[in-house]
């Protein structure tokens, strides 16, 4: 298999204001099939402005995108769309959800949209929904919901189609302990199903989730590396209490 | 320990051994198990400075084993402890004397402190993280040590960050 998501290169210099704005200078990225990576960095470091390039939402200044072997930064917009749908999950910094369709709807629509039976796409919309503990929900219109089940709505639509990607801006943002344990469970559990993810956070739980740190500061990458994991069993050695 | 230990006694007299076995199950597999040789140790102390007493009870068969109980006094020093407030862990000064003085040596970059230090900081939070998958939830005590830990690792990124967008 190949690299899920490759950057050349890559360049981001907003230019609608009156000075330019470099919010992305010069990013390699891979990521391999199954790997788990989180962003980080301190705000305006350009995390936002790099994850909606790799999904298409944000367009590039210069340098090369490439999903799944294909080059993407060259397409149009609506094969971008196209592609998109088929192997892009997204879930946004601030959650858009559809707001007159119901909370299972917008978690069955990605399927729907990417191709598969409507068999599946329910099955897989009854299984998320589940997971993050969202079935007494569905027939909700989502802004009846907190902002935490929002954003948990945004992660099962993201994960819907089962995407060759996941690209998550801040998922666990508005999230409280206890639903960020069903988001870290969910994740968890696909990343070992080989679910390839990328995400922004500051979220420490999250972040320790991932096989590798990925971290920008001023649109620069200063940090790529693995976080280790020694196994240490004993709770002795993790927590000193004295 | 010796606080620990007078507050088990506070509840009723025990010996070495059912000491031990107190702290485990109170905090679970969050508490580094007390070694029995360093409860006997502390409670000989503890004796010696008045807070407990020991009285030999015999056993059939077996050796007479010693049970420690709370004194007048060390009933006093246990509720001055309780009474007192606490410190709180505090930041990690060890790593900010390297993040501010290594750099004028030369020895080593800022960012690049920075950035081992949050990778480490992310280990510690992953080895939190399976503890915490791995203990049950019905185990109130260790799953809020562990949460308390979490929290404490989760400011420590935050200040990192600080640091970055400051120093750096
Ligand atoms: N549409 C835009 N037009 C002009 N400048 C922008 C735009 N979007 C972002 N920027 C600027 O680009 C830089 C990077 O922004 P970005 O949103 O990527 O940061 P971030 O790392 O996601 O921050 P946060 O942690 O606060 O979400 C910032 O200086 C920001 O002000
Ligand atoms: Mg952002």
């Amino acid at each position: 298999m190949s690299t899920v998501v490759k950057t050349v290169n890559l360049v981001k210099i907003y230019q609608d204001g009156a000075v330019p704005v470099p919010a992305v200078r010069g990013v390699d990225l891979q990521v391999e099939p199954g790997e788990f990576i989180a962003i980080m960095g301190p705000s305006g470091s350009g995390k936002s402005t790099l994850i909606h390039m790799l999904g298409g939402l944000d367009t590039r200044t210069s340098g090369e995108i490439w999903l799944d072997g294909k080059r993407a930064d060259t397409l149009s917009e609506s094969a971008w769309a196209l592609l998109r749908r088929k192997k892009v999950g997204f879930v946004f910094q601030f959650f858009n959800l559809v707001a007159n369709m119901t909370v299972g709807d917008n978690v069955e629509l990605p399927a729907l949209l990417a191709g598969a039976s409507p068999k599946v796409a329910r099955e897989r919309r009854e299984s998320l929904l589940g997971a993050l503990n969202l079935t007494d929900r569905a027939d909700a219109s989502p802004a009846k919901l907190s902002g935490g089940e929002q954003q948990r709505v945004a992660l099962a639509r993201a994960l819907a189609n089962q995407p060759s990607v996941l690209l998550a801006d801040e998922p666990t943002g508005n999230l409280d302990s206890r639903n960020t344990r069903d988001v870290l469970r969910l994740l968890s559990e696909v990343h070992k199903e080989g679910q390839t993810i990328v995400m922004v956070t500051h979220d420490a739980r999250v972040a320790s989730l991932a096989d590798r740190v990925v971290s920008l500061f001023d649109g620069e990458i200063v940090d790529d590396g693995r976080i280790s994991r020694r196994r240490t069993g004993t709770a002795g050695e993790v927590i000193d209490l004295r | 320990m010796r606080l620990h230990l007078l507050a088990l006694l506070a509840k009723e007299p025990a010996h070495g051994y059912e000491l031990k076995q107190a702290l485990e199950q109170t905090f679970g597999s969050a508490y580094p198990s007390p070694n029995i040789g360093q409860i006997y140790v502390t409670l000989g102390r503890l004796e010696k400075d008045g807070l407990v007493k020991a009285v030999d009870v015999e056993q059939s068969n077996r050796p007479n084993k010693k049970v420690y109980y709370l004194t007048a006094k060390g009933r006093d020093v246990l509720t001055t402890w309780v009474d007192e407030p606490t410190e709180g862990p505090r930041v990690r000064d060890e790593f900010f004397m390297k993040l501010v003085l290594a750099p004028l040596t030369g020895i080593a970059d800022r960012m690049a402190l920075i950035s081992r230090q949050r990778r480490h900081y992310l280990s510690l939070m992953s080895d939190l993280n399976d503890l915490l998958v791995h203990t049950p939830p019905t185990d109130r005590v260790a799953t809020l040590l562990i949460e308390g830990a979490m929290l404490h690792l989760q400011a420590d990124l935050d200040w990192l960050e600080r640091c970055q967008e400051d120093l750096a």
